[in-house]
């Protein structure tokens, strides 16, 4: 047996983990060919590096596939219900920096806090007929914040990507996404609300809490957990 | 103990519905796959966290029952007679995000009636067929009264629209005591109301004008809020009225001392007091010991149902980690948005066989 480790398989996220890892002294690598997904793992004993999308990384940890496993805080609360008895975090990495936000149109001069959202809401619905939009991919944080906070008469609609657009687009008349500089949403003309923060996300290392491992898999994680000096 | 097996928990619910039938109610069937739009409407979003919901091409989307209030409001506005009485026993189904002990699916026998007249008496019904149902079991029955909350909000010395504010978050606790701070003066106004209030012209930052929510309908909340900001504060004593109306927790005739007392400073609380009064009459006329029973006014108040009078739950004291065994309460509202203009009088309550089998076991 060996010990598995989850990293995301593309992009900044991946090399920047191999960077966090690499300054620890724990050589994270690609084998083969540019697009194979297999890695390779030295100066950590007997660890299998698997490299996968960082949205299924959350269900693999709490399948007990993954011993440990980076993805984003975000992804994490918003894939497992009660996320917190299935994972561990072990370490904020300290990139992947992202925030997701409620954000309303700029032209919103009268909506700037969940109160006023609430009551914008409330007249649209009378206004219009129908509930007051929010397009998202992360409907269960939302729709928990949203609820915690009393927000009534809004629904949220569906957007795997260019959520911004969908307010222009008027398929949605207000957003949740993550940003991290405001940029894409001040470009597409959205504000983000001054209460409006639903979570503070970055790329952090987990631990699996619910995994069956021999004696000699639990000495080799715990050894690089001490390597990676996060003890 | 395991938990009891279905086919137990159906001959339950089968024994139960037929002592509802015997005192005179119909028996009614509805389909599992409801429509998905009348729930979303009457509930919003918050029903998707706690219903399955599924889709096809042809239909849309469609959810597995969550309850069978709907679609038996539903199917009486649409045909039934009056006065009507209503008995079915089937499963719903409920989604669970947090607790994996909560079931996601079980059993449900209910008692529902639509009538015009007397409704303390209809009422007083329901209540006491599942409190005899139930009292081998030592069940503790809290009851309340939205109505006397509705009634006090209504009276409130204030502007119609932040009562309407006030009367749409009845359901939502944290957001009401958000809004009494804030009319009251308890909570300082954000500064960007301050700024916007401040700001002659408002409407020249609003550009560009992007998405479904038009110019009009921004500087119409705008003056809205600018008519709002010239409003006198709640005065501290009304404040202090609704608060002591919505702490009152005791046995119905103290309960019922306390409310009338309140109601001498708080006029328009008065009929919704004497509905109490007169349904504490029908309970007793029905052999229910009011004098023992418990009355707490904030009752039912975290609840998604639709409930806007007389409220009520079955708890077992000794199993907190069980959620109620019965509950019910009025819902004239609801049959008022399901109606498409028209409306009448209801209460119903729904027992759970599961739970009665489980806690019977252990009797």
């Amino acid at each position: 047996m060996s010990i598995k480790l989850g990293v995301p398989s593309k992009g900044r996220l991946m090399e920047k983990t191999f960077e966090w890892f690499g300054k620890r002294g724990i050589s994270l690598g690609r084998v083969g060919a540019e697009r194979e997904y297999a890695g390779v793992v030295r100066g950590a004993g007997d660890v299998e590096l698997v490299l996968l999308s960082a949205g299924e990384i959350p269900r693999e940890l709490a399948a007990g596939r993954l011993h440990l496993g980076v993805t984003g805080a975000d992804l994490m609360r918003e894939t497992l219900a009660g996320w917190d008895t299935l994972v561990s975090p072990l370490a904020e990495l300290g990139f992947g920096h992202a925030d997701l936000v409620i954000a309303v149109p700029t032209c919103w001069v009268d909506v700037d806090t969940l109160d006023d959202l609430d009551a914008a809401a409330a007249a649209f619905r009378i206004v219009h007929g129908g509930r007051l939009r929010i397009a998202t991919k992360y409907h269960r944080l939302v729709r928990e914040f949203l609820r915690a906070q009393g927000v009534a008469d809004y629904r949220l609609v569906d957007s795997q990507g260019a959520t911004e657009g969908t307010v222009k687009n008027e398929t949605a008349e207000a957003i949740a996404d993550i940003t991290s500089s405001g940029d894409t949403l001040r470009a597409n003309h959205l504000k983000v609300l001054h209460d409006g923060l639903i979570l503070r996300s970055q790329a952090t290392l987990f631990k699996a809490l619910n995994v069956e491992m021999s004696a000699a898999d639990r000495t080799t994680r715990d050894a690089l957990i001490r390597r990676l000096g996060i003890d | 103990m395991p938990a009891p097996d279905r086919a137990a928990i159906r001959a339950e619910a089968m024994r139960l519905r037929a002592m509802i039938e015997a005192v005179g109610a119909q028996v009614v069937e509805t389909p599992v796959l409801q429509p998905a739009e009348a729930l979303l409407d009457l509930y919003g979003e918050d029903i998707r966290a706690r219903a399955y919901v599924t889709s096809d091409a042809l239909r849309g989307e469609q959810m597995l029952r969550p309850d069978f209030t709907v679609p038996v409001v539903q199917m009486h506005m649409a045909s039934g007679a009056e006065p009507a009485r209503y008995t079915y026993a089937g499963e719903v189904f409920r989604r669970q995000e947090n607790d994996p002990d909560r079931a996601n699916e079980y059993m449900q026998v209910g008692y529902e009636i639509f009538a015009r007249t007397e409704p303390e008496a209809a009422e007083a019904e329901v209540f006491a067929f599942i409190f005899d149902a139930l009292k081998p079991l030592g069940l503790r029955a809290a009851t309340g009264d939205i109505g006397i909350l509705a009634a006090a909000v209504a009276g409130l010395q204030t502007s119609e629209r932040r009562k309407q504010a006030l009367l749409r978050h009845i359901w939502r606790p944290r957001r009401f005591r958000a809004l009494i701070d804030r009319f009251s003066g308890r909570a300082p106004l954000p500064e960007s109301r301050a700024a916007l209030l401040a700001d002659p012209d408002p409407m020249a930052r609003a550009t560009p004008m992007i998405g479904a929510r038009r110019a009009d309908e921004i500087a119409a909340r705008i003056e809205a809020l600018r008519e709002d900001a010239a409003i006198a504060p709640l005065s501290a004593n009304e404040v202090a009225l609704l608060d002591a109306m919505l702490s009152v927790r005791e046995t119905c005739p103290f309960a019922l001392e306390r409310l009338r007392d309140i109601a001498v400073d708080m006029p328009a609380i008065g009929p919704a007091v004497a509905r109490l009064e007169a349904r504490l009459e029908a309970l007793e006329a029905r052999g229910i010991q009011t004098a023992t029973l418990d009355f707490e006014a904030s009752y039912g108040r975290t609840q998604m149902e639709y409930y806007d009078g007389f409220v009520f739950g079955f708890h077992a004291e000794h199993r907190p980690d069980l959620p109620p065994v019965a509950s019910g309460g009025r819902y004239d509202a609801l049959t008022r948005r399901l109606g498409a203009g028209r409306e009448i009088p209801a209460v119903g309550g729904v027992i759970r066989p599961g739970l009665v089998l489980e806690l019977r076991g252990r009797a």
